[in-house]
């Protein structure tokens, strides 16, 4: 019996889905404001307020304004953020304060579906953050389709990456304040050094080594090119780089899910 | 009839071991259809522990656990679909109102819409809350939201119910509701596995009892054969006794218990002993009163505190 259970996993991992997406619904206006409001602020402090001060950023060859360099950055940590604190302290929150998961347990759903309907969530809120803020950036003309309309697939294959990667601190924090170790640690730097604000080349050697481990460089990169309007190798790198690490990072969660709760 | 459902469940030698400690240790019992079964213990009696291996929430880590005849092991979602549960704790989701506290949780099992908006409804009128189906669970009171836990377990039509702690920590009048509550679904034949610590709610509901510790089941019975079996029919209290009732005591044959500044006895039969202990040995202090479930409990379960 000290087997480890083999994954189990049916279609019923989408009534957990359902129920955030209820609960969801009960504040959608708030939920909406978010992602409508921040691109227009980073646009108006970066776009406008710093980029009299930066002027051009030199990007595969091009000069590009500072505005287009910083838009697929907004969207790309956009995608992180949501999905990463969705599957931290709301999953949190949910396993841990609410007991939502142990009410779950005495139903015919395994804790496999339950964890992977949070992180399929997790997907679904950085999809819905990305189409709102997408919207925003293609009403300043900041984007170029049919392209960017790859960004939205795109968002939730980052959505269950960065999840993932949640959800696995999740499975391991002792409390509710020990996340803000990972977001100082990993998401912050990130945040930072991954392409967003100035390009990787901007960063010594050393670094930029490190930073071609972070999955956000890679998805800022992919999300770049197809706001650009460009399709290509360095766009399927970024996705395979995604993929892998859920491939990585999404058994692990579940693995280590299993060890906190199934007693 | 299906030899298979004999037993609604059937546990052999069920073990739950979390590293050296083992809080269930070879625990056999059975529980017909239509029957209520108590598992009645003190806290870390291991009550909890096994209700859990039997709803699949824990793993069980040896022995054999069969439930509708299903091995809990293999085909642990379809004995799932087929059981209702109140844990111990109110885990309602206060992100939900009450209606969507019982609506989303029909689609843990598959409800259909339909058929699970009939059901809620049915289940709020059968808890006495209609009244309160769009209201945010946290504006409930304690029993309120006892009573919805109940409902919500009810909502797949389980063919058992398991209950952990039902009624602790409500006030008397919503632990009667309750208790009328479950009288009900007992009435109408379905099968009730609860634990509890308290006595009146064991000899109240329970047409069976086990009682547990450490683990282990010592005993299991009717409530009133294990009454009458573990601390007869009557019972005096001596307080402040005087050493001659202390020797008398012990030169008798029936059970007693010596507690220092009291003296515990149990009579089976003895009128006559009574009251010669009442004529010889009691002054004002003495009281005489019907045997009751607290005294098998605390006979075989100790009077140490338990924390």
């Amino acid at each position: 019996m000290s087997k480890m259970p083999s994954f189990q996993i049916s279609r019923r991992f989408l009534r957990v889905w359902q129920r955030n997406y209820v609960v969801y619904q009960k504040t959608w206006k708030i939920n909406f404001l978010t992602p409508l409001l921040e691109p227009l602020f980073y646009l108006l402090a970066f776009g406008y307020g710093m980029s009299a001060l930066v002027g051009k950023v030199p990007f595969e060859g091009e000069e590009l304004s500072y505005v287009i360099f910083i838009t697929p950055s907004l969207l790309a940590i956009a995608m992180m953020y949501n999905a990463f604190f969705e599957n931290t302290y709301a999953s949190f929150v949910r396993m841990y304060y609410q007991k939502t998961f142990d009410a779950m347990l005495a139903t015919p759903l395994s804790l496999h579906e339950v964890i992977t309907g949070e992180i399929i969530w997790g997907a679904t809120k950085s999809l819905i953050a990305t189409a709102i803020m997408l919207g925003v950036v293609t009403a300043f003309g900041l984007v170029h389709y049919p392209q960017a309309l790859f960004v939205l697939p795109l968002s939730f294959l980052a959505g269950i990456a960065f999840g993932s990667i949640g959800m696995f601190f999740t499975g391991v924090t002792p409390s509710i304040e020990a996340f803000n170790l990972p977001i100082f640690l990993f998401v912050t730097p990130m945040f930072l050094f991954s392409g967003t604000f100035f390009p990787v080349a901007g960063l010594p050697g050393w670094a930029q080594k490190l930073a071609m481990v972070f999955p956000l460089t890679h998805l800022v990169n992919a999300t770049r090119h197809l706001c650009l309007g460009s399709m290509n190798a360095d766009v399927f790198w970024g996705v395979l780089y995604l993929a892998v690490f859920s491939v990585v990072f999404f058994p692990l969660a579940l693995v280590v899910m299993q060890r906190r709760l199934i007693r | 009839m299906n030899k298979v459902m004999l037993h609604v469940i059937e546990t052999r030698n069920l073990r739950k071991a979390y590293g050296d400690f083992v809080a269930v240790d070879d625990v056999s019992f059975h529980l017909l259809p239509g029957e209520c079964l108590g598992l009645l213990g003190p806290n870390g009696a291991g009550k909890t522990s096994t209700v859990r291996m039997i709803y699949g929430f824990s793993p069980m880590t040896d022995g054999e656990l069969q439930v509708f005849g299903l091995d809990i092991r293999t085909d642990w979602r379809a004995i799932k679909a087929r059981i209702g549960v109140c844990q111990q704790e109110n885990n309602l989701d206060p992100d939900l109102t009450v209606i969507q506290n019982l609506q989303v949780f029909a689609r843990y099992f598959d409800i259909p819409k339909a058929a699970a908006k009939a059901k809620a409804g049915e289940l709020l009128h059968f808890i006495a809350l209609q009244q309160r189906q769009k209201d945010t669970v946290t504006n409930l009171s304690g029993g309120m939201m006892r009573r919805l836990v109940l409902a919500r377990a009810l909502i797949n039509d389980p063919e058992l119910l398991i209950l952990d702690e039902p009624t602790t920590g409500l006030d008397p009048q919503s632990r009667h509701q309750v208790w009328e509550r479950l009288e009900e679904l007992r009435a109408n034949g379905l099968s009730i596995l609860l634990t509890t610590h308290n006595m009146d709610e064991a000899s109240h509901l329970c047409d069976r009892l086990i009682i547990m510790d450490h683990g282990k089941i010592l005993v299991q019975g009717k409530p009133s054969w294990l009454v009458r079996e573990y601390a007869g029919r009557d019972v005096v209290e001596v307080v402040n006794p005087s050493d001659e009732l202390r020797s008398f005591v012990r030169t008798q044959p029936f059970m007693h218990d010596d507690l220092g500044r009291r003296i515990i006895i149990y009579g089976q039969e003895g009128e006559e002993l009574f009251e010669r202990i009442g004529r010889h040995f009691c002054k004002d202090d003495c009281i005489m009163r019907m045997a009751t479930l607290e005294d098998v409990f605390l006979r075989l379960t100790g009077r140490e505190l338990r924390e």
